[in-house]
């Protein structure tokens, strides 16, 4: 009995205790609701926790704003969401290659941004190792926002409503790139997209079903496809070449590991909410999923890092192709797109 | 049943712990003082003056150097005994245009006599990868490639008429930790026995390093500027770090 009392004070008095360390909480309004990272059921463990970056309403706000604030960059044109819009969700539509300050043209076409934290490397050549720096290629592109994170310190010290909105965020008025960074991966690392008619189906949700086109397309893709692009993300997050051109422009993975066999690869994307995110492939060379086929079909070139399961390329007839289209739109997460938690207003 | 008790109670103040922000560290019985770290620009014995003075490299070619900075990290002090001391977060960006940053102290070291310092030149692989880092390591000191995540070590720049890049100039940003072309170099050095670094809570020691610009372009490989004269890691890079590893630090004194 004097034992039990014993735990039990020990217990209240770290609960207490436990309370009474953790100040900087937010002020959390009532008929808000928490911000979260979900993790879909059908999803592993994610490679980036939010553990030394704990998201909080005041955090995911902030980074939302500076997504889309134009005045980031260097003519104030152009925001992140300008390249990664949301019905795009987060690519870039229509626009083969990114569009950055003073209509400076990029040399690669946006990725959608969604389930990053599984991510372990990004941009297509997998040169960025970490989600909280991604976004600093972008802000110092001559051909991006053209600016230098000194200038954005600068201007986000000097600029209601950010002085507060940090101190919000982070409970102190230091304004540091490690702030900027960590509030934007707040917002970009929350958007999770996994729940398309492919995830109801797959975590058996009450009444949800293929139609017997998609399954015959999921089937004939599990066949065809899934040795690259891998469920539940859609990619292994392997390099690789798909035959696109004899010898690419972009040199790619090799770029950043020096290694000639990996010349013209490029990290697999995801087919998540494909049917938005055109135009495809790292060059944005194809406008339609129709142009993608047949590339897989009859467009193959014999590229010299060319992967293997490709040599003879993929045939596919006419009613192949409409299967796995269909396939592919049940890959789309309205939910996502249209979620106004990440829209601008 | 009990015993889970005695786990919960036991768990608690562990959670408790580690909750709360770990500010008071264990008390150690030993005396903690301070020394300094000072580092004088060199090139080939004559003092660095950015973007005037002309030097000439081992192969007889003129330069001038117009940007120099470098990372100094991971410092570990070791005693005769063999016990170290490893400064923790210790991360120091270098920059000849700063002078401020060529003079570092580092306080609460523990009191002792010290044999031998050694230093990562560069940052370790572990902080290349990490999230957004602040203070040295904030992305804002020019130090960080956004393109190939990791940091920049060591950066020269300048100009020289042997350069056939434009404007005759000389970019040299070494850095890569991924083999083959990882450039991360460690620096060691014993001190005399005769005179340590003797750290005393009366006594802040000085320990003054000559550091040698133009040992980029010298030691395993003698660099011609017509040939190379730009590198941003890569193989290049690492004939560059092989050049500085034996050269570009020189312990000189230690005034204690
Ligand atoms: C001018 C267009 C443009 C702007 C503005 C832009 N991005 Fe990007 N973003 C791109 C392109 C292009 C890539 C791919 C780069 C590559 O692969 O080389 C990319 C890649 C990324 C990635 C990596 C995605 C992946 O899967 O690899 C993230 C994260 C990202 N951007 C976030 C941001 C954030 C945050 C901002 C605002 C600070 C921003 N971007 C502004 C065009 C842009
Ligand atoms: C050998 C691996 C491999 C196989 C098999 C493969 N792909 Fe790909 N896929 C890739 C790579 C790599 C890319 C990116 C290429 C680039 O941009 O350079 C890609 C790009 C795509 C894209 C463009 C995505 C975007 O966002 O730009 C689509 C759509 C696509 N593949 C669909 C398919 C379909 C459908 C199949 C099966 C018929 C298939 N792929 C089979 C490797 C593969």
């Amino acid at each position: 009995m004097v034992r039990q009392i014993v735990v039990f004070a020990v217990l209240m008095l770290s609960i207490a205790l436990m309370y009474a360390c953790s100040k900087n909480e937010d002020k959390i309004n009532p008929d808000e609701k928490p911000v979260t990272f979900s993790i879909p059921s059908n999803f592993p463990a994610p490679a980036y926790h939010f553990e030394q970056n704990k998201i909080s309403n005041a955090g995911f706000a902030l980074g939302k704003k500076l997504f889309y604030d134009a005045r980031l960059s260097a003519d104030k044109s152009v925001s992140c969401g300008s390249c990664h819009q949301q019905f795009a969700a987060f690519a870039n539509l229509d626009h083969k290659v990114s569009h950055g300050v003073k209509n400076c043209q990029g040399k690669r076409n946006a990725p959608p941004l969604f389930n990053l934290a599984w991510q372990k490397a990004f941009f297509w050549d997998g040169g960025v190792k970490n989600i909280e720096t991604s976004p600093l290629n972008a802000i110092t592109d001559a051909c991006e926002m053209g600016t230098d994170i000194q200038t954005i310190i600068t201007f986000l010290k000097s600029t209601a409503p950010y002085p507060e909105m940090f101190k919000q965020a982070f409970g102190t008025n230091e304004i540091s790139s490690q702030l900027l960074l960590k509030s934007l991966t707040q917002f970009t690392g929350v958007l999770v997209s996994g729940n398309s008619k492919y995830d109801q189906v797959i975590r058996k949700e009450a009444g949800v079903s293929f139609t017997a086109e998609e399954q015959s397309g999921y089937m004939l893709f599990k066949k065809k496809c899934s040795s690259c692009h891998a469920e539940p993300f859609f990619t292994d997050f392997s390099y690789r070449n798909n035959g696109l051109d004899l010898v690419s422009s972009d040199e790619g993975r090799s770029h950043i590991t020096g290694v000639l066999a990996d010349f013209g690869t490029f990290r697999i994307p995801s087919l998540r909410n494909i049917e938005y995110t055109g135009p495809y492939m790292h060059d944005g060379r194809f406008y339609s999923l129709d142009e993608v086929l047949e590339h897989y079909n009859s467009g193959i070139k014999a590229a010299e890092n060319l992967d293997p399961s490709l040599k003879n390329g993929i045939q596919l007839n006419g009613t192949d192709k409409a299967q796995i289209k269909a396939f592919l739109k049940t890959l789309t997460d309205n939910e996502f797109i249209k979620n106004k938690l990440y829209s601008e207003s | 049943m009990k015993l889970s008790q005695y786990l919960l109670a036991l768990l608690c103040p562990i959670i408790l712990l580690s909750s709360c922000k770990k500010d008071a560290d264990e008390t150690t019985p030993d005396s903690k003082s301070s020394f300094t770290l000072e580092f004088e620009h060199q090139v080939n014995g004559s003092a660095l003056n950015l973007n005037t003075t002309t030097y000439k490299n081992a192969k007889g070619e003129d330069f001038k150097i117009n940007v120099f900075k470098y990372y100094v990290s991971n410092v570990k002090l070791s005693k005769a005994d063999g016990t170290n001391y490893l400064i923790p977060e210790s991360y120091f960006l270098i920059d000849e245009s700063k002078p401020a940053t060529k003079l570092i102290t580092v306080s609460d070291v523990p009191t002792g006599d010290y044999t031998k310092i050694e230093y990562t030149i560069g940052v370790d692989y572990a902080r290349n990868f990490a999230g957004a880092q602040t203070g040295a390591l904030d992305p804002v000191n020019g130090m960080f490639w956004t393109w190939n995540s990791g940091y920049i070590f060591v950066k020269l720049e300048g100009t020289s008429p042997q350069s056939t890049a434009a404007n005759q100039s000389l970019t040299f940003h070494i850095g890569g930790v991924v083999d083959p072309n990882n450039t991360i170099r460690t620096y060691s050095t014993e001190i005399n026995t005769a005179n340590p670094l003797r750290i005393r809570t009366d006594s802040k020691p000085d320990m003054h390093f000559i550091v040698n610009a133009a040992s980029l372009f010298t030691g395993t490989t003698d660099v011609s500027f017509a040939t190379l004269n730009f590198t941003m890691g890569g193989a290049n890079s690492v004939v560059i770090a092989n050049n500085y590893a034996k050269g570009l630090f020189r312990l000189d004194h230690i005034h204690n």
